[in-house]
């Protein structure tokens, strides 16, 4: 069975460049396009089900704007970055 | 301490070593070459950091760089090399940082020569690198006063957290004379409110001379001219030689004012009242004394080793009150007693007028002189 | 028992300010990567960073420690500086290819030939980014920018220079590397490359420096997608990745 994960994009710094979306394994990730961030952008977000929390997206992002989660049925030593 | 035998470049050196120095970056040039020598062996024995740079950039931007973390830091250069280390003085003042720097000035301008010179002084005094900064300007006349200057220099740097140049000519930097050292400090590392030497149980800083918003700009002028102004109301310093009874001053700085004396003296010695002011500070520039002095004299004479740039501060504060006469011998020639002592002689046998430039009959005497043709 | 557990999120090292560089321009994964390192070291209290002139002059703004702010391509001597009173510091200069490869390419070369211990960030995006793009030295042969509008012609503007492969000939240089941030497996490397490179610093083996191949989507004119493309396509077979120089000492290193 596929991990389960989610990710939570900033508003404050999300520019919507696009770079998680292209990057995305899963393909889940799109423009949302029914919501601006206080600087005018449409943020990234997932549109669909299938996040596997394995945070490439928050690997390519340049603003450091994607906190990764994800659904484990055993603890995890390790809380380090991904990279 | 006993006094002995110290070369006013190699003087400089020991007497910033007892300063507490930390840390030196230079570049060789000729006449102040022998500063760097010195400290490359120097700092070194002592545990200090001492670092031949690439060129006067990388130096004076070593120099920023040190200065950042609160340490006494010091570069030293000539003509030439002080103008590439015209950028980093620019930022550093614009960072409110406390550096030192000597200039052992030379003929110029361009490649010019490596004789003594006094030709810098504008560039020192106005500013010399881009933007609207004031800056400390020490003038030693003696391997004494450069010694004595040379601790001066980082108190004051330190204090107002601004550039301490000191300026001497080549002369004062080669000549050896008999001098007292003080103690040996340890290198100073003050625990400044706004040094960069890593956040450790402190909020982080950032040292930099940008401000963005002209405003923010704006008000960093006026906190350096703020500042300034309580330099120029503590930190004028001056010497005066027999200008209690004199109808004749000469203003004169470094060696210039060290030469003029002679004159003085051998003036005195045939019934001549003439006295000599020589800055020490040349800035803050000692416009209170010279302001009274105008009250007092029939004339002045402005000695300089350069086309008469310090000249311009003695007009503007005799303001055509009475006449101003200017001698000097640019280009790396040092004034002769003699000569000087014939511009006393044509001044005390007068008439004098008030002339909006000096300099004209200054320089017709120069072309009759040296028998050269005007082109 | 399922738990929920953090992956990953913005490192500590970074502070709340949002950068001010355009949407896609891997300046900000370049930020990222040396923000975690500094992080995994534990070393962000006793690092003084130097900023650059050029985009990344307000990197001051964005990273938790001291900071301070050079003129345009002088941070490496501005980081001697910092670093010769202050050896138990760890200090890292941040440059763009104009600042580094042009104006300051005598204080980069000599910083390394010196073994200065300090660390180099260098982003290499091919142009001058903060005054609009203009050509840079690392500009490619034919590349349109806006002082090369025909594109860079060899025979009148030269020809690009290689930073990594210069230094690395050089006595001092510890550890210099060309990494490239245009995916996920090569932002993975930069960052190691970065570890690398700080590691190398903190254990006094001389100068380090990461080169790594940055993008520029609005001078380039090209979405950010396209520009890890053009980077992929173009700036790694004239840039080529890899290790140009690691002493034998900084091999012995283990993280």
């Amino acid at each position: 069975m596929a991990a389960k994960g989610w990710i939570e994009v900033s508003d404050t710094y999300c520019k919507g460049c696009e770079l998680c979306i292209s990057a995305c394994p899963q393909n889940v990730m799109e423009l949302n396009m029914a919501h601006l961030t206080p600087k005018g952008y449409h943020p990234a977000h997932t549109f669909k089900d299938g996040c596997t929390g394995c945070a490439i997206c928050a690997v390519v992002c340049p603003d450091a704007a994607i906190t990764v989660y994800r659904e484990v049925t055993k603890s995890v030593s390790s809380m380090a970055a991904p990279v | 301490m006993p006094r002995e035998l110290w070369k006013g470049n190699e003087a400089i050196a020991e007497s910033a070593v007892r300063a507490g120095l930390g840390a030196y970056f230079g570049y060789p040039i000729t006449p102040q070459t022998e500063i760097l020598e010195y400290l490359s062996r120097r700092m070194p024995e002592l545990g200090r950091a001492f670092v031949q740079a690439e060129s006067e950039l990388g130096a004076i931007n070593m120099v920023y760089g040190a200065a950042c973390t609160g340490a006494r830091v010091m570069s030293s250069s000539s003509s030439p090399g002080v103008s590439l280390m015209m950028e980093g003085l620019s930022y550093i003042a614009g960072t409110e940082i406390p550096a030192v720097l000597v200039n052992v000035m030379r003929g110029g301008p361009g490649l010019g020569n490596i004789a003594p010179a006094q030709s810098d002084y504008n560039q020192a005094v106005r500013g010399g690198g881009h933007g609207d900064y004031p800056r400390i300007v020490l003038a030693p006349a003696s391997v004494q006063e450069a010694i004595d200057l040379m601790a001066l220099s980082f108190d004051l740097a330190e204090k107002y957290r601004m550039i301490a140049m000191m300026i001497l000519d080549g002369s004062v930097g080669q000549m050896m004379e008999p001098a007292e050292m003080p103690a040996l400090q340890e290198p100073h590392r003050r625990e400044f409110d706004w040094a960069t030497n890593g956040a450790m149980n402190r909020e982080r800083r950032i040292l930099s001379s940008i401000y963005l918003d002209p405003h923010d700009e704006e008000k960093t002028n006026l906190r350096l001219l703020k500042n300034w102004k309580n330099v120029q109301a503590n930190e004028v310093r001056y010497k005066e030689y027999f200008l209690d009874d004199a109808k004749y001053v000469i203003v004169g700085f470094g060696t210039a004012g060290r030469v003029a004396l002679s004159a003085v003296r051998e003036a005195r010695a045939l019934g001549i009242k003439v006295g000599l002011l020589r800055p020490i500070t040349v800035s803050p520039f000692p416009y209170e004394a010279l302001d009274q002095l105008t009250g007092q004299v029939e004339a002045f004479l402005v000695t300089e080793m350069n086309m008469g740039q310090m000249l311009d501060d003695v007009l503007l504060t005799v303001r055509g009150r009475v006449p101003v006469e200017f001698y000097g011998r640019p280009g790396g020639v040092v004034p002769f007693h003699d000569e000087i002592l014939d511009e006393i002689h044509r001044l005390a046998s007068g008439p004098l007028a008030v002339s909006t430039d000096p300099r004209d009959s200054w320089l017709a005497r120069m072309y009759s002189n040296l028998k050269v043709t005007a082109q | 028992m399922t738990t929920e557990n953090l992956v990953y999120e913005r490192p500590e090292a970074f502070t709340e300010m949002p950068t001010h560089y355009c949407p896609g321009c891997t300046h900000g994964v370049a930020h990222r990567l040396v923000a975690e390192v500094l992080d995994e070291m534990g070393i962000v209290d006793k690092t003084i960073g130097v900023a650059p002139v050029g985009c990344a002059v307000f990197a001051y703004n964005y990273f938790a420690t001291d900071f301070v702010e050079a003129p345009h391509g002088r941070a490496p001597a501005m980081a001697t500086g910092v670093k010769r009173v202050l050896p138990d510091r760890v200090v890292f200069t941040y440059q763009g290819d104009g600042d580094l490869a042009s104006i300051g390419m005598g204080e980069i070369v000599h910083a390394a030939a010196r073994g200065e211990n300090i660390t180099v960030i260098f982003i290499n995006n091919a142009n001058y980014g903060m005054t609009g793009g203009q050509m840079a030295p690392t500009t490619l042969p034919g590349m349109k920018t806006s002082s090369s509008q025909s594109g860079r012609d060899v025979e009148t503007q030269g020809y690009p220079i290689k930073v990594s492969e210069m230094l690395s000939t050089l006595e001092g240089v510890g550890y210099c590397v060309r990494r490239s941030l245009h995916d996920p497996k090569n932002i993975r490397l930069a960052k190691k490359a970065i570890r690398a490179a700080f590691e190398t610093q903190v254990r006094g083996l001389g100068f380090s420096m990461v080169e790594l191949l940055s993008t520029c989507p609005t001078n380039w004119g090209i979405t950010p997608v396209n520009s890890l493309k053009f980077v992929e396509e173009h700036m790694v077979p004239a840039y080529p990745l890899g290790d140009y120089k690691v002493s034998d000492a900084v091999k012995q290193i283990k993280i």
